[in-house]
């Protein structure tokens, strides 16, 4: 079995002791949550970190709560939790719908939502939901917190705007009610990384869509999202030609790379026929709200 | 039914003899008491670690291994230099190649062994790779089997004295090439179509490997290894390393699988031995999941244009089919010498025609070697699909059904043993009745209706069938060898005085669940409880020669060798208890378990009572030395022709290309069965397996040899998630000329299911004009051969 | 780096290098065998342990991690000598044939049955979808777990 090369360990007690022990160790120490990403990056010997300092021992880092107009969850919560949480679902199905679909449900009771976050993984479904639904993440350093827009966090494949000596601590999604959300994924097999991915959300009120959020894993869409097909979309009346019309925007707003997991017709046909499908069960559940 | 369900059952409560009971080999693997390779640990053992090439093609200029040699805990470090000094740089191949145990010269494949580090941990080992510093020049690739004879190809086997080209062999044909072509003269229907198997992996759970200790003292060298084969890789040690064969010792402990993975000897093996002769300590070497992806014993990589001559009405004529074999860097296969393209020629499949004819081409490309693996009964995986793919495609073209242009040509049973236009003679078979009990299982006529009301609602279903048949139990002397090493098969089996038995294998299970199948039948032959026999296998100091367990061999050879070694301990018995009994051996009469006096019942010995006599100080006849211990080699007379009628039931969402496996019925008819609930398990498994390799399992390489399937990310093994729960159905022809009727079943499964699964595809998608597609069929696939647009599968998706 | 871990109700105590996965602290360091790897990737699951109760890949977290926690591997399923229905189920249900996916099957498995003591066939397909079987096709191994839920529901609960 492969091996990582030697590597320091530390556990962090807190928020502030993991900041302050990252900060003390720079650039070459890494945070670890859940490890699924981080740990065979290691083994694979493409991420070989001095230090590794672990996070699971920050309890303030668990939850999910509602606090005033927005939904709450702790960077270090599970994809079980969030999976499982009947406040998520009550808002907003599409974390459910994708939590499911994320690897296998022995890795969900371990890695965690911030770690997915992190490792932006092109694929990464959470990173689609979080662009979807226009969230907040909530980072901790030294010099105290500050709050990044979802569609802000990223730089580019497998980089985040997060620094050296800093933690995602919370990931805060605002309520809409009466919104409808779904998820839709295809993926060559149960547990592999989607071929496209593409979760949205809408809130129908008066007989037009007043709001609505896309978001797209795989395609190397920017931020995970299609702004000018959600533009296409607002203040629309939600009939099957306007969706469609919507989704095959969405689809030229990727930009997707021909691989094993399929070639770019394709992966630009599914970027538009997923969106279409979440669009309508969204606008079902938003409507039937 | 089969006989299976009227034996006695014993005081533990399994049955004397043939049906269902639980496995003896569980008790050990469910408490987590398995001993895999991997398990063996030895005072003062090392652990080796192999540098692999990143590049599919390149010319070494030099290894440094200083910096690797200064790490803390590295003890040594091998190269092919070192080796050279040896004559070990190159062994022979089971197909009378050769292939580099390290490289020298060059490296052929992404993935080739170049250096061994050995250490006194796993983790150090693996520290020392990145400090080995090799300078290659990369050189021009051929990934593309069908660029492999370009003029201008590079040569890849440079290193053999005059070689200009990448042919393996020009031409291996069968069959009756004038006849044939005769016969599509005269049809009205002539249908081809090009069929590529692709490159796919058995991937067992248990990845390859090793434990060697060469004792400096004795010079004995005890090896424990993952092999299918313990006495053949003993065998070729000797042959390669110059031991004296009776100073090697080959133990197969549990083997995690094997599925044709640990059939060939690998250069890790080879290793192991050396570093344990070098360091003068064990050493032991595990490959990791990439290691056994990338350079241990692929599967397929047949590129087969297969055509088929019908007349209007669909009764077959003949069938063509010429195959472009992908062998990799070294023809590495594993088969029986006169077979170059193993069984594949058995492609004329379950139908009657006169005609059929195949010629094959094998080159070298630079990938990883092998071919010949993943449960295929000798390429009979690759014939079944091409006939059975190609039948698919007649019946598409005839506006027919596929089920009943298959009942028009099958094979009758007043047929049988019947001689096909390729020369295989099928021993036995009822195919039209197996056939029947699938369709009505799966209720085809009812599905035909649903496909017929879904598709005018606009959803696509489909319905796959496969009829296969296979030859397995390699073979008789006369016509199969390995290395000029006859396929028979040796068993030995000693009653003890109480009347406990132990036999003796030299096959060697990998899950097949052989300590539970072969104690069954010796039960079944002597009236001792299976609880009373143990199975003793994989230890070739403890065992009799033999070829080992693939091929689905296994019952067909040694479960005979078994039965007959059985009988010969029966008929000594008889003498024994002729002489207790004081009457002649003729006068007795068997039951199960025991001898009594003909017309006297009650006057009788039980086998146990007989086995404490023939140890005791009773008087025997002249000639008889007593004990009843027997010894027996099997030959078999010919291969047993397993076959069986599959029916795959698929949904397919022709948005998104994403195929449901919705149903599998599976018709077996193995001949006798020993044990029911094994033989269904390996059933399922192959089942699995088929659905694998047609929805997903896939090395594909790109244009420089890179491996794009190297990793469980991205070499893809079903999950729970895409196997129904599959239904079996069975039919018992048992074969005439085994002792026992069975016909083995072990990998039946593996060669029947993936054509039933993409016909079922196919069938689903045809409105949209689609008539092939290659394996496997991701979704983007199906969806691209619905845009008439297929993916060539073998390379890079573009 | 010192490491003391519960394992199957024994205390452990190791100096390990930080680096060592779990698996290995598990196979090597404590030489207990039953627990099997096989990939560098995470997604096989023949490694599978519990964890403080719940499942992990122990070949995708540092033996350093489990610092403290209370680990069970396939060698604590036996209780006072006799089989856990998990171990009855894949002998009855004959959910194996090589073995080696085998422990860490069963260790998902009797946690699934653990965690809902009516999951459905449906559940426990889904449940055991990180855990690869090469032998089997799974329909054994389904059939094995439910014969586990359906035994397990006599026992007191620990």
């Amino acid at each position: 079995m492969q091996t990582p090369a030697p590597v320091e360990y530390a556990k962090a007690t807190s928020i502030a002791d993991a900041i302050s022990r990252l900060e003390a160790l720079g650039e070459d120490s890494r945070p670890v949550a859940g490890g699924y990403s981080l740990i065979p990056m290691m083994k694979l010997r493409l991420a070989r970190p001095e230090t590794v300092v672990d996070l699971n021992g920050i309890a303030e880092l668990r939850g999910i709560r509602v606090e005033g107009n927005e939904l709450v969850v702790g960077a270090m919560t599970t994809h079980a939790d969030v999976l499982s949480s009947a406040i998520l679902f009550e808002h907003y199905p599409i974390f459910r719908e994708a939590e499911h679909v994320i690897a296998d449900p022995i890795v969900r009771m371990r890695g965690t939502i911030g770690g997915s976050m992190c490792q932006a993984d092109p694929a990464s479904d959470l990173s689609a939901v979080g662009s979807a639904l226009r969230g907040t993440a909530v980072i901790a350093g030294s010099a105290g917190t500050r709050t990044v827009p979802l569609r802000e966090f990223h730089d580019g494949p497998y980089e985040t705007v997060i620094q050296t000596g800093e933690i995602l601590t919370e990931l805060r999604y605002p309520i809409r009610p009466g919104a409808g959300s779904a998820y839709e994924k295809v993926e060559r097999r149960a547990g592999d990384w989607g071929v496209c991915t593409s979760g949205v959300f809408v809130v129908v009120s008066g007989g037009v869509i007043t709001e609505c959020g896309i978001g797209m894993a795989a395609v190397n869409a920017d931020h995970y999202c299609a702004p000018e097909a959600e533009a296409l979309l607002t203040g629309k009346a939600p009939t099957e030609e306007n969706l469609k019309a919507a989704a095959d925007a969405a689809a030229n707003e990727a930009n997707p790379n021909a691989d094993q997991r399929g070639p770019v017709d394709y992966k630009r046909h599914l970027a538009s026929e997923l969106t279409l499908r979440a669009l309508r069960r969204a606008v079902a559940a938003s409507q039937g709200a | 039914m089969t006989a299976v369900e009227e034996v006695p059952t014993s005081a533990a409560g399994n049955p004397i003899g043939f049906g269902r009971m639980v496995r003896k080999e569980d008790v050990r693997f469910v408490r987590g008491e398995g001993n895999y390779v991997d398990d063996v640990n030895l005072p003062g053992m090392l652990h080796g670690a192999i540098l692999r090439s990143p590049f599919a093609h390149a010319k070494i200029n030099s290894i440094d291994t200083s910096a690797a040699l200064e790490l803390p805990g590295v003890v040594a470090v091998v190269t092919g230099k070192d080796l050279e000094g040896l004559g070990l740089a190159w062994m022979p191949t089971l197909s009378y190649d050769t292939q580099a145990v390290l490289a020298t010269d060059k490296v052929r494949f992404q993935g080739q062994e170049v250096a061994f580090v050995i250490a006194e941990s796993r983790y150090i080992a693996r520290d020392a790779l990145e400090l080995i510093d090799v300078d290659y020049d990369p050189l021009p690739v051929v990934a593309d089997a069908k660029k492999a004879l370009d003029p201008g190809a590079p040569i890849i086997r440079d290193d053999k004295e005059g070689k200009t080209d990448n042919i393996v062999y020009e031409k291996w044909e069968a069959g009756d090439e004038a006849v044939t072509d005769a016969a599509f003269a005269g049809a009205d229907v002539v249908v081809t179509q090009e069929i590529l198997y692709p490159r796919v992996h058995p991937s067992p759970m248990e990845t390859c490997g090793s434990v060697a200790h060469m004792d400096p003292v004795t010079g004995k060298l005890i090896l424990w290894t993952t092999t299918q084969a313990p006495h053949a890789h003993r065998t070729v040690y000797a042959l390669v390393a110059g031991l004296p064969e009776h100073k090697i010792q080959v133990i197969s402990p549990d083997v995690g699988g094997g599925f044709g993975n640990k059939v060939p000897i690998y250069p890790g093996y080879v290793l192991s031995i050396v570093g344990s002769i070098v360091a003068k300590r064990p050493v032991k070497w595990m490959e990791d999941r990439s290691e056994n992806l990338m350079s241990t014993g692929f599967a397929r990589d047949y590129h087969m244009t297969t055509s088929i001559a019908s007349t209007k009405e669909g009764k077959i004529l003949g069938v063509k089919v010429d195959v472009l074999a992908d062998h990799g860097a070294f023809n590495g296969v594993a088969q029986p010498t006169n077979y170059p393209a193993g069984f594949f020629s058995i492609f004329s499949g379950s139908y009657d025609y006169p005609a059929a004819y195949c010629k094959v081409k094998a080159v070298y490309t630079n990938k990883a070697p092998g071919g010949v693996a993943y449960a295929c009964s000798f390429r009979i995986t690759e014939a079944v699909y091409a006939i059975e793919r190609i039948v698919d495609c007649l019946a598409q073209e005839l506006k027919m059904d596929p089920a009943e242009l298959r009942l028009k040509n099958l094979l009758r049973p007043e047929q049988f043993p019947y001689k096909s236009p390729t020369g295989w003679e099928y021993d036995s078979g009822e195919y039209e009745k197996t056939m029947k009990v699938a369709m009505e299982m799966v209720g085809y006529d009812e599905l035909r209706k649903e496909q017929a009301e879904k598709r005018a609602k606009g959803e696509y279903m489909g319905i796959g069938i496969s009829f296969f048949t296979e030859g397995v139990g390699a073979g008789p002397r006369k016509h199969m060898d390995i290395l000029g090493l006859g396929m028979a098969d040796g068993c030995d089996l000693r009653v003890h005085p109480t009347g406990k038995a132990q036999v003796r294998l030299s096959v060697q299970t990998q899950g097949q669940g052989h300590e539970t199948t072969f104690a069954q039948i010796v039960s079944h032959e002597l009236g001792i409880p299976p609880e009373d026999i143990e199975v003793i296998h994989g230890d070739t100091d403890n065992t009799p020669f033999g070829l080992g367990t693939y091929g689905s061999r296994s019952t067909p050879v040694s479960g005979a060798a078994a039965a007959l070694v059985a009988r010969k301990v029966r008929d000594r018995a008889r003498i024994v208890a002729a002489a207790a009994l004081e009457c002649a051996p003729d006068d007795l009469e068997w039951e199960l378990g025991r001898w009594f006096v003909k017309g006297d019942p009650e006057r009788g010995k039980t086998i146990q009572e007989i086995a404490m006599a023939a140890h005791g100080s009773l008087e025997l006849p002249e000639g008889v030395e007593g004990h009843l211990d027997a010894q027996v080699v099997y030959n078999p007379p010919d291969l047993t022709y397993p076959y069986g009628c599959y029916i795959c039931v698929v949904d397919v969402d022709p948005g998104t290309g994403q195929v449901k496996v919705r149903r599998f019925v599976a018709v077996d008819d193995c001949g006798t069965r020993i044990n029911p609930m094994i033989v269904e398990g390996q059933v399922h498994g192959g089942l699995a397996d088929g659905v694998g390799m047609a929805l997903m399992e896939l090395i594909a390489f790109d244009e420089d040899g890179n491996n794009l399937g190297g990793s469980f990310m991205d070499y893809l093994l079903p999950t729970s998630m895409e196997c129904p729960d599959w239904e079996l159905g069975e039919t018992v022809t048992p074969s005439p000329h085994h002792p026992i009727g069975a016909k083995g079943v072990g990998e039946s499964a593996t060669v029947g299911s993936p054509a039933a699964v993409v016909n079922a595809v196919i069938d689903a998608i045809a409105p949209f004009g689609v008539r092939h597609a290659d394996m496997p069929l991701t979704p983007a696939n199906v969806w691209r051969a619905i845009q008439g647009n297929p993916i060539r599968t073998d390379m890079a998706v573009e | 780096m010192q490491v003391s871990v519960n394992i199957n109700g024994v205390e452990h105590s190791r100096d390990v290098e930080p680096r060592t996965l779990l698996v290995h602290f598990i196979r090597d360091d404590l030489q207990m065998r039953g627990t099997h790897w096989g990939c560098d990737t995470s997604n096989c699951g023949a490694c599978t342990v519990w964890v403080d109760g719940a499942p992990v890949k122990s070949c995708t977290m540092l033996a350093v991690q489990a610092e403290g926690a209370e680990v069970t591997t396939v060698e604590g399923l036996v209780k006072d000598g006799a089989l856990d229905p998990i171990q009855e189920g894949f002998t009855e249900c004959h959910g194996l044939q090589c073995g080696y996916c085998t422990p860490g099957m069963m260790m998902t498995g009797r946690w699934l049955v653990d965690q809902n003591p009516n999951i459905t066939r449906e559940e426990i397909r889904e449940g055991i979808s990180g855990n690869i079987c090469r032998c089997t096709g799974y329909k054994n191994i389904l059939d094995a777990i439910e014969y586990a839920r359906d035994h397990a529901n006599s026992e007191v609960s620990a």
